[in-house]
């Protein structure tokens, strides 16, 4: 069977032999250190892993808007740093603590702002066009940016500070392996809803609107509305991410809405491969484990050589990293019944 | 009454009139031809019918509804199913998705999220391509099929969703000989439930299948009428027949 390039996109035939599905494999292999990584560390690391896992489910909310739809959002902060933002008040103001509250909080005001920017951008009469929603985006990112800075309410620079930790019953919790935990179920559960969504008839569609918009579009698809739908999906997400963020760290502060964490994301899902999800996953770990160490090793140079490196890989595998080891064919995927692969050769 | 009725459609670009005052009549399972000299605006009142333009004076009525205004989207839905002139299949996506994401462009958004419809759609996929000739590459990547192929496979998908009216716009450009031939044997069976409206400059294959004719030059209607009107008219092979 020939294997095929994205249009536009350089070939990508994995290196690892296609006869075995190689993602569940990379998906088990990721689960797996997830689960036994804070064993072997000590407290320190056991927090920055909690916060590069929580990056990553941020990083799987763009990778669903533009991997999967082909949406580019440049401004996905805005709903990440709101969710904060707004946890934060709640917190603050209210005296909230509970996760039972919190979280649904921020999953649901990621998914609000994202649904009235998206209402805004892709709800014309006339599908937008890329360049429309990416400066959309961003100039809606840059302007929450400014309007925190600027709003005595939200702590102006300094943002908000000292949020309580977040609470089950009467559990409090603080920084460390549990806090760890919570957030991998978290990411595993938005993992698993974003994978069964791709997978489906639905994830079809997706697919055809990032393929040939113009085309499902003269079959009877509206393809504003899926667009909408999955942006505001996608802002839950980054939302629910954003809402961790700001009791784990324990502040909110501007730069959480702004371009440069909106750019970040976008850096995470190029480097570890847009579409998979799990590249996402990877991307963030990588990026954020690299630059970890470079800062420790390299003060003053350290970003000069991650720049390089971030542009050899988008350079020389613009399929991101999950492409040395998974074929086009299995990122693409396959969405026909069961039954048709089985009597007709098996894809 | 008429299945489409496009009267009077004026389309401008800029100071260029690529339509000026068009007409198109298709009657109910009628095999329409839409030909004429490069620039005439076959292509351009294809695209007003289909939605892709909007006309800049003029009226569509589909069905005896109004569908001027219509998205692209909203006339599939009313039953319209076009073809591109560009070959514009998924190119990643299988051959059996590529049917599949066709067929399921009317399910419920619940229906795609459950995947509820996949298994009920799976008959007519394999049905649609056992009748394109594309079974048994039904698991193949869309971009390793060849251009004639590729064509049939997107007559397929445009007729997936079983329009009542079909439009073609040069479907066998880039096609060899015999698979001209074939591509006349696929479009033969829909006529039974299906009108057609096609942009072909291949004379041959349109005396072969059509019903009737519309000449277009410069944008407005030369001559309309039957095959036998057509060959016969003295407007036309001056104007048209001898340019080409």
């Amino acid at each position: 069977m020939a294997e095929s390039g994205v249009a536009g996109l350089a070939p990508a035939t994995g290196l690892i032999a296609s006869r075995w599905r190689v993602l569940p494999i990379v998906e088990l292999g990721v689960l797996a250190t997830a689960v036994v990584l804070p064993l072997g560390l000590p407290d320190y690391l056991t927090v920055f892993a909690t916060r590069v896992a929580i990056l990553a489910l941020f990083a799987i909310s763009f990778d669903l808007v533009w991997g999967y739809a082909g949406i580019m959002s440049f401004g996905q902060a805005l709903f990440f740093g709101a969710a904060g933002y707004g946890v934060a008040l709640l917190g603050r103001d209210l005296n909230v603590s509970a996760a039972l509250l919190l979280l649904p909080a921020g999953l649901l005001i990621g998914f609000t702002f994202a649904l009235l920017l998206g209402g805004f951008l892709l709800l014309g009469r006339h599908p937008t066009s890329m360049i429309f929603v990416a400066l959309g985006t961003m100039t809606g990112s840059y302007a929450a940016d400014r309007l925190a800075r600027g709003w005595y309410y939200l702590g102006g620079q300094n943002g908000i500070p000292s949020i309580p930790p977040m609470t089950l019953g009467a559990y409090e919790f603080g920084e460390g392996a549990v806090f760890y935990y919570v957030v991998v179920a978290l990411l595993v559960i938005s993992y698993l809803v974003c994978r069964f969504l791709v997978r489906s008839q639905f994830g079809l569609a997706l697919a055809g609107l990032r393929e040939n918009e113009t085309r499902i579009a003269f079959f009877g698809y509206k393809v504003q509305h899926l667009k909408a739908i999955v942006f505001a999906i996608g802002g839950a997400i980054a939302g629910l991410a954003g809402s961790l963020y700001a009791v784990h760290e324990g502040f909110v502060w501007p730069n959480m809405l702004g371009v440069v964490i909106s750019t970040q994301v976008v850096l995470y899902v190029l480097f570890g491969g847009s579409g998979t999800l799990i590249g996402a996953v990877i991307g963030t770990v990588i990026i954020e484990g690299v630059s970890f160490w470079l800062s420790d090793n390299y003060r003053e140079i350290w970003p000069i050589i991650l720049g390089v490196l971030l542009l050899l890989v988008i350079l020389f595998r613009p399929l991101g990293l999950i492409s040395f080891v998974l074929s086009e064919r299995e990122r693409v995927g396959s969405f026909g019944a069961k039954i048709g692969r089985r009597s007709h050769g098996a894809s | 009454m008429a299945l489409l009725e496009a009267s009077g459609i004026v389309k401008t670009f800029g100071r260029l009139t690529a339509l000026n005052g068009a007409l198109l009549s298709v009657g109910e399972n009628e095999f329409h031809g839409l030909i004429g000299p490069n620039g005439s605006g076959k292509s351009t009142l294809m695209k007003c019918v289909a939605g892709a333009e909007t006309p800049t004076l003029g009226s569509i009525r589909f069905g005896g509804e109004d569908v001027t205004a219509l998205s692209p989207s909203e006339r599939a839905r009313a039953g319209m199913s076009l073809k591109f002139q560009i070959t514009s299949v998924l190119p990643a996506l299988s051959l059996y998705d590529n049917i599949l994401l066709a067929l399921q462009a009317h399910a419920s958004l619940f229906d795609l999220v459950l995947s509820r419809t996949r298994s009920a759609l799976h008959g007519q996929v394999m049905t649609m391509l056992q009748q394109f000739r594309l079974a048994d590459r039904a698991h193949d990547p869309a971009s390793a099929l060849s251009h004639g192929q590729q064509q049939w496979l997107e007559i397929a998908m445009a007729l997936a969703s079983k329009p009542r009216l079909l439009l073609l716009d040069e479907p066998t450009a880039g096609m060899s000989l015999e698979e001209r031939r074939v591509t006349g044997e696929l479009l033969a069976p829909i006529k039974a439930h299906c009108s057609l409206v096609i942009v072909e400059h291949d004379l041959d294959f349109i005396r072969d299948i059509c019903d009737r004719l519309t000449v277009l030059d410069q944008g407005a209607v030369l001559a309309s009428g039957t095959v036998a009107e057509i060959q016969a008219s003295q407007s036309v092979q001056e104007i048209y027949l001898r340019r080409v």
